[in-house]
């Protein structure tokens, strides 16, 4: 069992192993993104208050989730990274930094464009907004300790110790509904038993989650078998990948 | 060989006896605080009823700003003089040194300030009520903000542009602790009860003085490899 881990830990492993699975994770993506976006935006009723500018949470709550997801996945890979020292978790972990800023910046953004005709404004100072701002410095913080330290495992473990400092703020965000509540609308979704929102808008939203999940995979997947080059660009076997002129599909 | 007790004493000793032969260098973070504090009258207005009404929020962005400035500080000197190299290899459990550290910065940063909050708020019109509320939630909160503070400035010690980083990273961390503070005070100023903001701020203390001496010695392990 330990053997097994350790050769997927292993760098070079990993990296022959994932050859394919980035590609085949931006296949899903693509079609559930296709499938999601064509549910989303014609197949879903028009709401009956909002009218079809609801359409926009097609893109805004999988961005949204993601935000928080992706930092998980780093707390995660932060704690692995810690304890067990594996090299793979830290790689992981400054690969998906710049994505969750990412998906952070564009929930703040896809919000913000929402609100303009909903509530009037581009921007209230709610709480889930607020929060959602917050964990975009956070993102950036850990992005910038990570730069701002010379050596590659050192920066990438301070990060880690970082991103688990900043873990404490992600159920301030989520229960920031429940303590401030202002302008944001509550929870639609995660209200299983009766949920507040038509079959026919909420199957659409599931499908655009997976598929913001899958993209996260794929790009994060990329980025990790570049950081994989670098971090062993000394090794003999990058040498003799980089001088068969066989690397692929490093992001 | 002394006990943790004579180490945490021993450390926090060796910050106020440092602070007391650096005199000045102990001050810039107090009179910035002061500082920070009158400028917003002047951007605002001398309005008794208006400042009465920001006072509290003013007080606490002040406290806020003046502590991670004066983190910066707070190993930068152990680690030039390399006796930080020293205390990470001497074996000494590198969480207590954390929590000394902490609580030496408080005993520098967050007292002094709790100390010049009085006047400063009561020349910004605050009431005693109130005022009474700041002092309570500022000095939960101040505590924190030493024991977050201490994790992230090992975290940056000796790096380019520390201070600014620093400031960046720890701003973010310390929000939390401004909702509740300015929740808290606000309330008073309502007439409302304040406990449940105060109670509040004390968790986040307990979970910080159980949690940040471990990210700290981690901190430290890390950047002294």
């Amino acid at each position: 069992m330990f053997a097994f881990l350790h050769k997927y830990a292993s760098l070079m492993h990993f990296y022959r192993l994932s050859a394919r699975w980035s590609g085949w994770l931006a296949l899903a993506t693509a079609l559930l993104m296709a499938y999601g976006l064509y549910g989303g935006l014609v197949t879903a009723p028009a709401d009956y208050q909002q009218g079809d500018s609801f359409r926009i949470i097609y893109i805004h709550v999988p961005s949204a989730w993601m935000s928080l997801f992706v930092y998980m996945c780093m707390a995660g890979a932060g704690a692995i990274a810690l304890v067990w020292k594996i090299k793979l978790a830290e790689i992981w972990l400054r690969a998906s930094a710049p994505l969750g800023a990412s998906f952070t910046f564009l929930a703040l953004v896809t919000g913000s464009i929402w609100g303009k005709p909903m509530w009037g404004t581009w921007w209230v100072w709610d709480a889930r907004l607020t929060s959602e701002l917050i964990l975009l410095f956070l993102y950036l913080g850990i992005m910038a300790l990570d730069n701002a330290i010379e050596d590659r495992r050192t920066g990438a473990r301070a990060a880690a110790v970082l991103t688990l400092i900043g873990v404490v703020n992600i159920p301030i965000i989520h229960y920031s509904v429940e303590w401030w509540s202002t302008l944001h609308q509550g929870p639609t979704v995660s209200k299983l038993d009766r949920p507040s929102i038509h079959i026919d808008m909420l199957i659409p939203l599931l499908v655009m989650a997976f598929a913001f999940t899958t993209f996260y995979f794929a790009a994060a997947l990329a980025r990790v078998r570049g950081g994989i080059l670098a971090y062993d660009r000394n090794t003999n076997w990058v040498r003799d990948l980089v001088g068969r002129g066989t690397v692929r599909g490093h992001g | 060989m002394t006990g943790p007790a004579g180490v945490f004493a021993a450390i926090v000793r060796r910050e106020l006896r440092r602070a007391a032969r650096s005199q000045s260098e102990a001050l810039y973070p107090l009179i910035f605080f002061v500082l920070a504090v009158v400028l917003y009258p002047f951007a605002l207005g001398p309005e008794p009823a208006l400042l009465a009404r920001v006072a509290a929020g003013v007080v606490w962005v002040a406290a806020l700003l003046a502590a991670s400035l004066s983190l910066d500080t707070l190993f930068r000197n152990d680690y030039g003089d390399g006796s930080l190299e020293l205390v990470v290899l001497s074996g000494t459990p590198l969480a207590l040194v954390a929590l000394a550290k902490a609580s030496a910065h408080w005993l520098l940063s967050g007292l002094p300030i709790l100390v010049l909050a009085v006047p400063l708020a009561l020349a910004l019109e605050l009431d005693g009520t109130t005022l009474v509320i700041l002092l309570a939630s500022l000095a939960l909160g101040s505590a924190c903000m030493s024991l977050v503070g201490t994790a992230v400035s090992a975290l940056t010690v000796g790096l380019r542009g520390g201070g600014m980083l620093l400031a960046m990273l720890i701003l973010p961390l310390y929000i939390p602790l401004l909702i509740f503070g300015a929740a808290a005070t606000s309330n008073a100023a309502l007439g409302l009860g304040a406990a449940a903001e105060l109670y509040f701020l004390a968790g986040l203390l307990v979970l910080a003085i159980t949690l940040t001496p471990w990210a700290t010695a981690a901190a430290l392990r890390i950047r002294m490899g």
